[in-house]
């Protein structure tokens, strides 16, 4: 029976730590102790809420109050205010860009109201380095009921009927995968997870890892009990010390527990898990060069098949699934295949976290049901677009998906949808642009990306990759023509058809994609030499606005080539064949006379 | 095993499952195009990265295009080879690869005998598109002893390294960098010379492009034969008579001895000289040296060195120093054929003209790169002068006559001169893989038990399996014979030597596969392993028709020994023909 009256929940995500959030906490303590109020208030750090951009989170219990962009200083006010006192402290509560009110109870908000967290179900909650908390919600109870209750092959058929599909980007049926692991025989086999989590941008994996860690291993547990494997590896990049440091920590837990290592609950069965990092590739997201990664290779793919079912780690049948997808086991084995495919659409059951990034209110993690629409994700949960400016495009996938645009708002979100309108589901990342974004520029910043992390096994990858890139280089120096739009897409076409692994296979997408959706843009650049979201400076010119400008020679005094010319008192004159496009005159100007277009 | 129907541009075929579309495809005479995929069968070497993507082909039903060399065939499955959707790809593909490859084929090493240039060609390539901005590779360019390594040139094949990594087990090339600036180089991109190559050569001898070359030393030999002061010499390797052909035109398998002989005098050597003769009197000294170490072994001794192992092979000889130094003594201590000519040459041979040593040039014929770096060993030299000056390989003799505008087809046979160039076929046959130790037995056997041979073959000494046992038996003396080619197979036999458990009385290694017939300096097989059968077949013949057989009764031998050496194993047969090794580890790795 809990003792405490009170829980004061505060974010251990990365984004929140980065901002002393486990000051706050250290400060909440002491400041409780001082009150002599240890007994019925407790400060319990968590993982990730999902609102990231209003970090750090203060979340109270039980009564719902979040508070956001905390500072250690107010530690002293929450406890006296609203501890004490139970007055809410106004300033710090979330203001719901929509109603532009502060929110009282965070479980109204639009940005709350349309998740379900079903992978994310213990983030924000329970303090991930304490076992006993994912115990006590229900944690290892899954585990429990199929070591003792349930053969391989059962287990397998309620994650097959559930339908519950790859949360990585392909979406490849989970259960259908442990099949074929299970089906191959051998004298060991492995379980991997795939932390990887290499598109930028994307932080959902991060967070499942720092804030639930447990159902984690729980899953690769469940999974090794299925396939016949006694071991498991969590492949996890270098760039998360705090989700490796967590990982720790709960393996230990857990080995503590007897719930990881031999004999695991009395059943037989034994299991443990260990990890293996990264070093700083994209490419090692792919299970084949992930796995000659592990085995201290060169990170680099090979042809399927044979697939790791049948041929993986060290030459054995080795399942790998992402963190997403093992999160959700231990939900689906408690409550049931026809629960969780009663949620979703017709091919794509569940759940998918997103990372909501760009241009966008609510900049965070969420969870929705697969089938919400595109319009729901970004006007009600992510609270709309930015300094209500319009809405452009949504880059679903990272570097290899492609942009959704207004025309694409009411589709439903799953694999299907979204690889037919030209894009992919990805891992989950969902950047919102606006007008002020120029798609040729974000559809080389991909390029950028992928050119740099090309293992450089096949040539159309390899090379084909670099020259995308030359190409749109060039075209938003303004040095592109109408020929190299063909080449573009020629070149994206043969790229995608001959490339060896994923990598190669998509990288064209984001040019292909912005090409198809907005012609226009890409004819500007070309035809016209402009940019018309005014992002490409090769293309822009800086310009004086006579009305605004009150002669204050500011501008000129600035200009490192004295290309400005004017009278003291007269609007003056930038020379745009000697400009040199530094912007030091729009820096300088306090009239607003200086523009960019 | 399954049979498996399929359909290849409309043609049906039945093929094994488990077949490749490309190798279904060749079944019905269909050949894909192929770049980086290399299958030697006849030696277990297979080469399939699935980089190149030029082998791409349509799959009814796939999404995406299949590379024909490492995908599997499937019941029912609807291949097309030549759609206009396969053409677009591959020839984009290429531009691709073009795109970042050097535009030097004027003067590339490779022109005329490249993989990429022919590819380029099939394919009608006439426009790079944006060239005047592309971003290319730019990598220094590395020389070594043997080998030069130009790798603006490279494709990622991939074929040297499974040479190197698979088959030699060498280590020396592996792929590094990421994307466009990946190549395959040493670790930590360093010069050949500070890493564990030995160089066999195999990679150049796999290398579709200019990236991986021999060092050329044709220039040399011109100076040389142009220079009055001097007395220009010249020996031949055996295997390089059984493929020099192919660079004319002839089958692979065709002798040319004749003829090379009478191209070579054409050219202006002052002497033709043969390597087999020097193959005799190394059979003489390491035969000799191999008996004396049975005796003592017979006697009880347990501290003789057992199994011997030949030491005529330099990429053999590197490896050893590199990766078995503590076994130093264990190998026989006679030098070459290349050296022990090169010695006897400049002394011997030398008084007899009454030529100055410094002023005998004394250039080798190889089919070997190793040799390049062989005859520069400090060991291997007198006062700054050494007993080989250099050699060249079978490629760049061939470009030479070809530069002298001689056509070997058309060339008269003529015969070596003498003294040193009368060789028994013992000599002949040390240019196939069991061919050395074969020489040796057939001395040995005789010396030993004082008997005449009545059969001199031993076939059970010959074949093409990477490592071969036979027992010889020497009256009554069951001799253990261990034979390996290529590195990767010398290793497992000296890793049971290392440990003690080695069966053996003798070990013959060769780097090469097929032996020095395989040699990284040999006319290009471009993938077709049946051509090594063929110019082995060519070495037994040789051997077959000669009429001395046996390196101890070739006259010119014994006259040498009565002339000069005195016997086998004499003090002046230790100072000129025999030599000792060097723990190479410490060398690796020191840039």
């Amino acid at each position: 029976m809990s003792k405490y009256s009170m829980h004061l929940l505060v974010c251990g995500g990365t984004s929140c730590k980065s901002q002393e959030s486990d000051s706050i906490a250290e400060k909440l303590k002491m400041e409780i102790s001082k009150q002599g109020l240890q007994e019925t208030v407790q400060v319990i750090m968590t993982g990730c809420f999902g609102l990231c951009e209003n970090g750090p989170i203060v979340k109270v219990m039980p009564d719902n109050t979040f508070y956001t962009q905390v500072k250690p200083e107010d530690a002293e006010e929450i406890v006296e205010e609203h501890v004490i006192k139970g007055k809410r402290i106004e300033r710090l509560l979330y203001t719901d860009p929509e109603t532009e009110k502060h929110v009282e109870d965070s479980k109204r908000t639009g940005f709350k109201r349309k998740q379900i967290r079903i992978a994310l179900r213990n983030c924000g909650i329970i303090d991930p380095e304490v076992i006993d908390e994912y115990i006590a919600r229900d944690g290892y109870q899954a585990l429990g009921d199929v070591l003792t209750t349930k053969t391989p092959e059962d287990t397998i058929a309620i994650m097959k009927a559930s339908g519950l599909r790859g949360r990585g980007g392909a979406g490849f049926p989970a259960g259908l995968k442990w099949e074929f692991a299970l089906k191959n025989e051998a004298d060991q086999k492995y379980v991997v997870c795939n932390a990887d989590e290499g598109d930028p941008g994307a932080f959902m994996d991060r967070s499942i890892l720092e804030g639930d860690p447990h159902s984690v291993l729980e899953a690769m547990a469940i999974v090794g009990y299925c396939i016949g494997a006694d071991m498991g590896y969590v492949y996890i990049r270098a760039e998360y010390p705090l989700a490796i440091a967590r990982l720790k920590i709960a393996i230990k837990q857990a080995r503590e527990y007897g719930l990881l290592g031999k004999d695991i609950l009395g059943s037989g069965f034994n299991f443990d898990i260990d990890l293996k990092y990264g070093a700083g590739a994209f490419v090692c997201g792919e299970e084949t060069a992930l796995i000659h990664s592990m085995e201290g290779n060169r990170g680099e793919p090979t042809l399927k098949p044979p697939f790791p079912a049948e041929s993986g780690y060290m030459g054995k049948p080795t399942n790998v699934n992402n963190v997403e997808t093992l999160a959700n086991v231990p939900v689906i084995l408690l409550k049931g295949a026809d629960w969780f495919s009663s949620i979703g659409t017709e091919t794509s059951k569940g759940t998918k976290v997103f990372a909501l990034a760009g241009k966008i209110n609510n900049v965070g993690l969420i969870e929705v049901p697969m089938g919400t629409t595109l319009r729901e994700v970004i006007f009600e949960i992510g609270g709309g677009i930015k300094d209500g400016k319009k809405f452009k495009a949504a880059q679903t996938g990272g570097p290899s998906g492609g942009c959704l645009t207004e025309k694409h708002l009411d589709t439903p979100i799953d694999y299907e949808n979204l690889v037919a309108n030209g894009s992919m589901m990805g891992s989950g990342g969902l950047i919102v642009m606006d007008e002020d974004d120029c798609m040729v520029s974000i559809a080389r910043f991909y390029l950028d990306f992928t050119v740099e992390e090309s293992c450089g096994k096949c040539a159309p990858c390899r090379i084909g990759n670099k020259r995308l890139h030359e190409l749109l280089q060039r075209i938003c120096e303004g040095k592109g023509e109408e020929s190299d739009l063909v080449r573009l897409r020629n070149l994206g076409d043969v790229i995608k058809d001959t490339s060896l692994c994923g990598l190669g296979q998509s990288s064209p997408n984001p040019v292909l994609s912005t090409m198809e959706n907005f012609p226009e843009e890409y004819l500007s650049h070309v035809v016209d030499k402009k940019c018309p979201s005014g992002v490409c400076t090769d293309l822009l010119e800086y310009f004086i606005i006579e009305e605004n400008c009150i002669g204050c020679t500011a501008c000129a005094r600035a200009c490192p080539v004295g290309c400005i010319s004017g009278e003291r008192k007269e609007p003056h004159l930038i020379n745009p064949d000697t400009c040199i496009k530094c912007g030091a005159c729009m820096e300088k100007c306090k009239f607003d006379a200086v523009i960019l277009k | 095993m399954r049979i498996v129907k399929l359909t290849i541009d409309g043609k049906k075929v039945e093929v094994p499952s488990g077949t490749t579309i490309y190798k279904a495809a060749k079944q019905l005479d269909i050949e894909i195009p192929i770049l980086c995929y290399m299958d030697l069968k006849d030696l277990n070497i297979e080469n399939k990265p699935g980089g190149c993507r030029i082998c791409s082909v349509e799959v009814e039903g796939r999404r995406n295009l299949a590379p024909s060399c490492s995908t599997d065939v499937a019941e029912d499955m609807v291949v097309k080879t030549n759609s206009m959707r396969v053409i677009n790809a591959r020839r984009t593909v290429m531009e691709l690869i073009l795109s970042d490859h050097p535009k030097d084929c004027l003067s590339c090493a490779k022109s005329g005998n490249c993989d990429l240039q022919d590819m380029a060609v099939k394919l009608g390539i006439r426009e790079i598109p944006g060239q005047e901005y592309a971003e290319m590779s730019t990598y220094r360019i590395d020389t070594s002893p043997s080998i030069i390594r130009e790798l603006d040139k490279c494709i990622m094949c991939r074929r040297c390294e499974t040479m190197c990594n698979d088959f030699q087990t060498v280590g020396a090339l592996h792929a590094v960098n990421r994307g466009f600036n990946a190549v395959v180089a040493p670790a930590f991109e360093m010069n050949l010379e500070h890493s564990p190559c030995t160089y066999c050569g195999q990679c150049v001898a796999v290398c579709p492009t200019g990236a991986l070359t021999e060092v050329d030393h044709t220039g040399k030999v011109i100076a040389a034969l142009n220079d009055p002061t001097k007395t220009v010499v010249v020996q031949t390797a055996p295997a390089v008579r059984a493929a020099l052909g192919e660079e004319f035109g002839m089958e692979p398998g065709t002798r040319v001895t004749g003829q090379m002989v009478t191209a070579l005098k054409q050219l202006g050597f002052d002497y033709v000289f043969d390597t087999d003769f020097a193959a005799d009197l190394t059979i003489m000294e390491e035969g000799t040296e191999l008996l004396g170490r049975l005796k003592k072994h017979l006697e009880g001794d347990e501290n003789v060195k057992l199994p011997m192992l030949t030491s005529c092979c330099p990429g053999w000889v590197n490896f050893f120093e590199y990766n078995y130094p503590d076994l130093k003594d264990v190998p026989s201590t006679a030098r070459s054929p290349q050296q022990m000519f090169g010695a006897i040459a400049k002394t011997y041979f030398a008084d007899k003209i009454e030529v100055d040593r410094k002023d005998l040039v004394v250039i080798s014929i190889m089919p070997c790169l190793a040799k390049k770096y062989e005859c520069q060993r400090e060991e291997f030299s007198v006062d700054g002068n050494p007993d080989v000056d250099f050699s060249i390989s079978t490629r760049e003799l061939a470009h030479l006559i070809k530069q002298a505008n001689m056509d070997l087809n058309k060339l008269e046979e003529d015969d070596f001169d003498a003294p040193l160039g009368e060789s028994s076929g013992a000599g002949v046959i040390f240019g196939a893989t069991g061919g050395v130790i074969e020489a040796a037995t057939r001395t040995a056997y005789e010396l030993h038990t004082g008997k005449t041979l009545e059969k001199v073959d031993f076939e059970q000494l010959r074949g093409m399996a990477g490592i071969r046992s036979a027992t010889v038996d020497f009256d009554g003396l069951d001799i253990h014979i261990g034979i390996a080619h290529g590195l990767g197979n010398a290793r497992k036999l000296l890793d049971e030597v290392k440990a003690g458990k080695s069966k053996y009385h003798a070990i013959e290694v060769m780097a090469c596969p097929g032996g020095c017939i395989g040699g990284g300096g040999q006319p290009l097989h471009h993938g077709d392993a049946s051509i090594l059968q063929a110019r082995t077949k060519a070495i037994y013949r040789e051997d077959e028709e000669k009429t001395i057989r046996k390196s101890h009764e070739n006259p010119y031998i014994l006259k040498l020994y009565d002339e000069f050496l005195g016997e086998p194993l004499s003090e002046k047969a230790h100072e000129l023909l025999h030599t000792h090794y060097f723990d190479k580890r410490k060398k690796i790795f020191q840039v």
